[in-house]
Parts: C-alpha cells; structure tokens; sequence
C-alpha cells in the first residue's frame, strides 16, 4: 500500500439544465411570480467513492456522457460537487485542455509565464524551468512570436511542455494526448513514462484503449454518473469494449 | 490567505498583461499610461480655464482632480465587472481562485491612476501651482478608492454572470452617478434636497479628500477620511460576501 494521495468520498454532481436558460432579471421575475423556473435536473455523478495512491496511474473510461469530465473536474477543484468532499495530498498538473490560460496576443513567451502563474507555479520556479520547458516543447525559435501566429499543433506543444514540467504528484489528463506530430505525441508519452517512474499519480480519461493500457494498471468504467467496475486496467477494459453500448 | 501567496505571481502577470496588451504595437508602448491622460488634461485644461467657469478658484485643476477619482472608479469596476465572464473559457478548465481575475483588473486600473497622479501634478506644476510633499497624503484617498473599487466589482463581477443586464445597466448607473459627484460643479450649486445624496456618495467623499489634499495643499479632514475608510471596507465585505456565496455557481451558469 502507498500513500493515498488523492480521495473522494460519495461525489455526487447535479446540474439544472434549465429548460431555458434565464440569464435576465425580466425573465427571473417574471418566470418568479409565475413559480414555473422549470429545470431539468441531470445528475452527472451519484455517489462516487473513489482514491489513489502516490505512483498509481488509472485510467478513466466511458461513453460520452458518463461523467468522466465531471469528475476530472471535480478532482481537479475546477468545479465544487453538490455532495461529498475531494481530498488531495499534493500538487496537481490538470491537463484539462490544452491552452485553456493562453492569450493570443502575447508572445510564447510571456504566456509560458502567465500559465505557469495560472497553474500557480511562483516567478521563482518558473525562472528555474523555463529553459527547460523551452527545450520540451522544441519551438526555441518561436519564443519570441505572439500566439496568434502558431498553428495549433505548435500551441499544443507549448501548452504541453508548460503544463506538464517538473515532477507533480498528480497528473490529470483528459483525451489530450492526441496532439502534435507522431515525433512530439512520443515525446509526450515519453514524459509520462518518466513522470509515473519519478512516483506521478496519473489519472487519465481517453477513449483508446490501446493507449489506456499502455500507460495505466488500474481502470474506473462511468457509466451515468455510477462507478461500474473498477479494477486491473486489461480486465475492465476488455469487459468495457465488449459491453460498451449495453 | 495561504492561497493568495501562492497565486500572487498571477496577479503579477493578469497586471502585466492587461498594460502590456494595451500598448501593444503602439511606437510609444507604455509610455501612453502616462502621456494619454497627460494629454486628455491638458485639453480639459484648456477648455475649462478659458470657456466654461464656476465661481471656483482654479477650476481646471478642480475638474481634472475630481476626474481622476470618477474615471478609476467608473473603468475600474467596468472591467472588474467583466473579469469573471471575460475568463469564462479559463475557469471552465483550471482553478484558480476566481477573485484573483476581479482583483488584477482593479490593480492595473491603480496603474493607470497612479499615472492619471502624476500627469495632474504635471498639470499643477506647468501652470504655476507648486506641488508639495502633502500631495503623499494622496495615498489615502486613493487606498479608499481602490479598496472600494474592488468590492464594487467583486459585487458587479458575481451578480453580471446571473444577470447581463447588469452589464447595459451599469453603464447608466455611472451617469448617475457621474451627476451625484461633484466632478464638474462645485457642491455650493446643489439644492438642499440633494446635499445629503451628494455628500453621503462615497466616491464625493473621496473626490473630497482627494481635492483637499491637491488643492488645500493639507491632510484631509479626519472625520472625512474615517467617513471614507468605513465606506470602503463596508463596500469590501459587501462585495466579498456576495461573491464568496455566488462563485460556486459560476461555472454553471457561464
């Protein structure tokens, strides 16, 4: 057993699902007075217990729609549950999407320091990794160049080499690691690797299973909000690709 | 309080980003915080030294300081009231926590008050005033304003994403509140009935002490100043309340 570094306890999400979205006072009152705000409720996740030890990598399937985001984002602490607590014993590297803090009008540069800072990494570290996520993502000559100018395979490497530097105890990565070239997609699943052995939690959501057993030993199979199965990753995934619909 | 050490590089880099961004490509760069009121003041001066009078003695510098407060507080907490829907792409996928976005707007709005300073006291000087060591005292009013500021778009930024009509009322608010200030006329003019609004208007009060200390050349009247320090700390928790309660829904309702 090693040390939990991640837990939750009995997640449950809800979303009104307004049948009309009201984002107007005329609307709210009127709708008010009335008494009909009618809301479709949907709940994302029921329940859900879930944890994970320090150097474990799972992997998190499902069909669409099963509350895997959800529940990325909730462990993340992007979204606060209905019900039920997360826990977390240490830093977290969310690899939500890709580029989710950049501004395309500033160069590469000074958005490598604004997302090191979104991800609230201190001037210091960033000072002491920059070179180093530079040299990762293999765009040294474009530093200097605002975002705007980059296609979208280069600001994928740069949000990937800043999301992903040094050694966090968590990693969470939600179906991004299908970008880039075959060169810089390797390179990414390279540094996984290197993270899992350096003791990173990985916790991945991806549809290919080829690449969930690959690179996890433990699987947790969604479906509707309910952990259906969790257990050895080539178990669950097999009996995830042969029942899937059903 | 843990968390706000932990992110204070990131308001170091919204704040840079909201100057850098807005000179950007412009030959004078960052140069334009200071010239661009620099410039707009010495036409304000023009015209109300000339043209239009009240019975105030130096009325341009009357105006130009009672602008000063009005314009930080009105762009401030525009953008504040902006800085959570503005963000929403950037919520929706990392935490962070969300008043740092309210908090960075108001901070480069301090930027560019602090210029907005410095190119009135350059007004002063070139037009035979003598600016003075009083004119540190100006670091209370302008604390007040600031403090005030950001409880006002803490408010603005929770409640616009609930409702955008916020954001089409509060521009006419503003004007209301332009007219409840005395930016442009002296508070002699005032009829009775209206003395009480105007004098209790915590942006007056500012503009007050702040005018005192420019144009008195002396420290703001204690009970003023009191007057304003309780206003901007009600205003803050007003603010902070409403938002801490609101910001879980945020993302669901962006």
């Amino acid at each position: 057993m090693g040390r939990q570094i991640i837990e939750a306890k009995n997640i449950s999400m809800k979303y009104n699902l307004a049948s009309e979205k009201i984002d107007n006072i005329k609307e709210y009152f009127v709708k008010r007075i009335k008494g009909n705000i009618s809301y479709d409720i949907l709940w994302a996740l029921k329940g859900v217990n879930f944890r994970m030890e320090a150097g474990e990598s799972v992997a998190l399937i499902g069909l669409n729609g099963s509350g895997k985001s959800t529940f990325l984002k909730i462990l993340a602490g992007v979204l606060e549950p209905t019900e039920g607590e997360v826990w977390r014993g240490g830093t977290l590297a969310p690899l939500i999407e890709l580029g989710a803090g950049f501004d395309i009008d500033l160069t590469a540069r000074e958005n490598v320091w604004l997302n090191g800072a979104i991800l609230g990494h201190s001037r210091a570290v960033m000072r002491e990794h920059y070179e180093e996520i530079v040299e990762f993502s293999g765009l040294k000559k474009f530093m200097d160049t605002p975002l705007k100018n980059f296609s979208s395979g280069m600001l994928a490497r740069l949000a990937f080499s800043v999301m992903t530097f040094g050694t966090p105890d968590i990693l969470i990565v939600d179906e991004v690691l299908s970008v880039g070239d075959f060169t810089f997609q390797e390179k990414c699943k390279e540094r996984i690797r290197r993270m899992r052995e350096n003791g990173t939690a990985i916790l991945l959501v991806s549809h290919s299973m080829e690449q969930v057993r690959e690179i996890c030993t433990r699987a947790v199979w969604l479906e509707k909000g309910i952990i259906r199965r969790d257990g050895p990753c080539q178990e669950v995934t097999e009996e995830y690709l042969l029942r899937g619909e059903g | 309080m843990r968390e706000f050490w932990k992110f204070k590089a990131l308001l170091f880099e919204l704040v840079l980003r909201d100057i850098k961004i807005k000179y950007r490509r412009s030959v004078l760069g960052v140069l334009w915080t200071v010239l661009n009121p620099l410039l707009m003041m010495t036409v304000l001066y023009l015209v109300f030294s000339r043209l239009f009078r009240f019975d105030i003695d130096n009325y341009a510098i009357y105006i130009l300081s009672g602008q000063v407060i009005f314009n930080y507080y009105q762009s401030a907490t525009t953008d504040a009231m902006m800085a959570i829907l503005g963000n929403a792409s950037l919520i929706k996928k990392v935490y962070l926590p969300k008043y740092m976005l309210v908090l960075a707007k108001i901070l480069s709005g301090a930027v560019n008050l602090a210029a907005s300073f410095l190119a009135l006291t350059a007004v002063m000087a070139l037009t035979g005033g003598r600016p003075g060591l009083t004119l540190f005292f100006a670091v209370i009013p302008f604390s007040c304003l600031i403090v005030f500021s950001f409880g006002a778009g803490l408010f603005l930024a929770a409640v616009t994403v609930r409702f955008r009509d916020i954001l089409h009322l509060y521009s006419v608010f503003c004007t209301v509140l332009f007219y409840l200030t005395p930016v442009i006329y002296p508070f002699s003019i005032l009829p009775d009935y209206m003395r009480k609004v105007v004098y209790y208007n915590p942006v007056t009060g500012m503009t007050d002490i702040f005018r005192e200390i420019v144009m008195g050349g002396s420290a703001p009247d204690p009970g003023r100043t009191l007057y304003c320090v309780l206003a901007a700390l009600l205003m803050l928790g007003i603010g902070a309340a409403v938002f801490k309660r609101r910001q879980k829904w945020f993302i669901l309702d962006m």
